[in-house]
């Protein structure tokens, strides 16, 4: 089995969020860069695949040079090579049509990309390549296996969870729960020794179009103070509640 | 021409999100001077659509869509958007629309934008606000192809009436093998308990609450508001709660009118889950805590006092109220 992991860079959970040219570009200073989590629980089940059910996994980001080192991570982690299509990831679409192009050209079997980036949080990457490559599509997966062609998967719903079978091939959209947090992996020296051998091919873009573009960001307004309310004068928290704020 | 929005039911009935993605379609329809055409799956009648604006329900009367099916529901939109010629579509950010949303962007070619948080600033360019950076931040998008897929965040336009007088019609899509190729096999769902993507009032607690023995008092609360519970990170990783409960950044988001958060921090990444929730309520023992920074209204307090206080107060509140 062929197994493609969707790697997308962002900002970590902790970054400040701020914004230059006149709220334009998103400010990377000071930021550091990590494995979208969505995706790290899929490039960790990726793992569990080639350990115990022989595939091969190759992992990809769209985008400049500077992703590299996220990718060198996935190695580190085990991916057997890295693939970076090399071009912003300015829009979804322009991302899932470059994705779309290495799995068509890769004769991937399942693609295992996160439910959404922490970043931009589209939510459209994974369902789009899908869509492009004719691939079924699970979406919020939380658990997987595969047997010959077929995959049983589990995904999330509102209130609950759903078990569902799927023909090969396979995108997910996956996300905490398709591996124990406690299993999820951290590279070790001789992963990352091994990662600066393994292929890191840098491909060209198809040059796909766009078709949304981000025309200026803003920041929330900020809050104002917050009105604390004695611990024994709980009758002043039902009444705000239930006369300022009208939440109850 | 017009504005198409898809309204989600269950079991027949429209939920409270398909009248909110109908007040904002009609808002467009206005902007764009169309009108508003909704598409529903099983749906036993038009409901209060015509109350939000909506002109006609193309009605997909098919037993094998009773059960969402990304797949089928993508195709089964497009081709009524095909039909009625939208230029503009509307669903809403639910994870079912989500997972549908990237589908159907692909089916009709229209450019597709999540998370909208307002009516198009401008129709031409078509330009909308969405939430980006897990609520951290927001963007002005622009959609540059002749179609476009708008997904509307919840609780973040309300509900707005305009009266209209709704026909219903049924529409029979043709759909085939590859539209289910994704099949069902069980659903497990606990059908009396309030979702948390559905849920006005969510009450949810953290590692303040010392074991998940004591969740009981939690889920009274919830109970008396008839809340859902929700969590924070390091309990469903701990085993007390789900994972389905967790909030925040790698959790579910909250959109809720009110959310009570009980003996948790508030670090950035819970505060992330959250912002879109319109009023915070924080009881936190430590006065420092940061969730009282991105809070409305706190109490300073040990949980395991003031809970089961605040639980007699609301019961009181509700009886008196009643
Ligand atoms: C990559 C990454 C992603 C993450 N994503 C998320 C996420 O999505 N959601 C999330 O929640 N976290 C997330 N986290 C974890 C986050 O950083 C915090 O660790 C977590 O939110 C803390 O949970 P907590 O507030 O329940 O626990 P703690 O930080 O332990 O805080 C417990 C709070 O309870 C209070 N308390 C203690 N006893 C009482 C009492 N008797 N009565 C009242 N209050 C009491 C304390 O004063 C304290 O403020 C993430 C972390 C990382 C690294």
């Amino acid at each position: 089995m062929k197994i493609l992991v969707c790697i997308s860079h962002v900002p970590d959970t902790t970054s400040k969020i701020n914004f230059t040219d006149d709220n334009t570009q998103f400010d990377t200073n000071g930021v550091q860069f990590v494995i979208n989590p969505n995706d790290e629980f899929g490039l960790t089940r990726a793992m569990w695949f080639k350990e115990k059910q022989n595939a091969s996994v190759d992992v990809v980001t769209v985008g400049g040079a500077e992703v590299e080192p996220t990718l060198r991570k996935a190695l580190a982690i085990g991916a057997d090579q890295a693939i970076r299509v090399d071009t912003p990831a300015v829009d979804g679409y322009a991302v899932a049509k470059e994705l779309a192009d290495v799995v068509k050209n890769g004769g991937y079997d399942l693609v295992i990309a996160g439910r959404e980036s922490i970043d931009y949080n589209g939510g459209m990457v994974p369902g789009m390549v899908a869509a492009m490559t004719g691939s079924s599509f699970v979406n919020t997966c939380i658990s997987l296996e595969i047997d010959g062609d077929t995959a049983t998967a589990t995904r999330e719903i509102d209130g609950g969870k759903e078990t569902v079978k799927a023909s090969l091939p396979l995108v997910i959209g996956g996300q905490k729960g398709l591996v124990e947090e406690s299993d999820l992996r951290i590279p070790n020296m001789r992963g990352i020794m091994m990662a600066r051998k393994k292929p890191l091919d840098v491909k060209a873009s198809v040059g796909a179009s766009t078709e949304t573009s981000t025309v200026s960001f803003e920041k929330p307004a900020p809050k104002g103070e917050v009105t604390l309310v004695d611990a024994d004068n709980l009758d002043k928290l039902i009444d705000l509640l239930h006369n300022e704020a009208k939440a109850i | 021409m017009s504005v198409l929005v898809y309204t989600e039911s269950e079991n027949g009935a429209f939920k409270k999100t398909a009248y909110e993605v109908a007040s904002y379609a009609k808002g467009i329809a206005d902007m764009l001077g169309t009108d508003v055409a909704a598409i529903s799956f099983n749906a036993t009648d038009a409901g209060e659509l015509g109350t939000y604006g909506v002109s006609k329900l193309h009605n997909v009367k098919e037993s094998k869509l009773d059960k969402f099916n990304a797949g089928a529901y993508a195709d089964a939109i497009s081709q009524a958007a095909k039909a009625e010629d939208a230029k503009v579509i509307v669903i809403s950010s639910s994870a079912d629309s989500k997972y549908l949303g990237s589908l159907l962007s692909v089916h009709l070619d229209a450019g597709y934008v999540s998370n909208v948080v307002a009516l198009p600033s401008s129709a031409d360019p078509f330009t909308v606000k969405r939430s980006v950076f897990t609520n951290k931040a927001f963007s002005n998008t622009q959609i540059s192809t002749d179609r476009k897929l708008v997904g509307l965040s919840k609780n973040a336009y309300g509900l707005k009436e305009n009266p209209t007088d709704c026909t219903v019609a049924d529409f029979a899509p043709s759909l085939n093998g590859d539209d289910f190729k994704v099949e069902v096999q069980s659903v497990d769902k606990a059908t009396d308990k309030v979702t948390i993507a559905d849920a006005e009032i969510v009450v949810s607690a953290g590692r303040g609450m010392k074991g998940p023995e004591n969740w009981g008092m939690i889920e009274e609360l919830a109970d008396v508001l008839g809340a859902a519970t929700a969590c924070s990170k390091p309990v469903s990783d701990m085993g007390w709660r789900p994972h389905g409960e967790h909030v925040g950044q790698t959790g579910k988001p909250v959109a809720s009118n009110l959310y009570i958060a009980i003996g948790i921090s508030g670090a950035i990444q819970h505060l992330a889950g959250i912002n879109s929730s319109k009023v915070k309520v924080v009881i936190n023992t430590d006065p420092e805590a940061p969730f009282f920074k991105a809070a409305d209204y706190g109490v300073v307090g040990d949980a395991f006092e003031v809970v089961p206080a605040l639980i007699e107060k609301l019961k009181a509140f509700k009886a008196a109220n009643a």
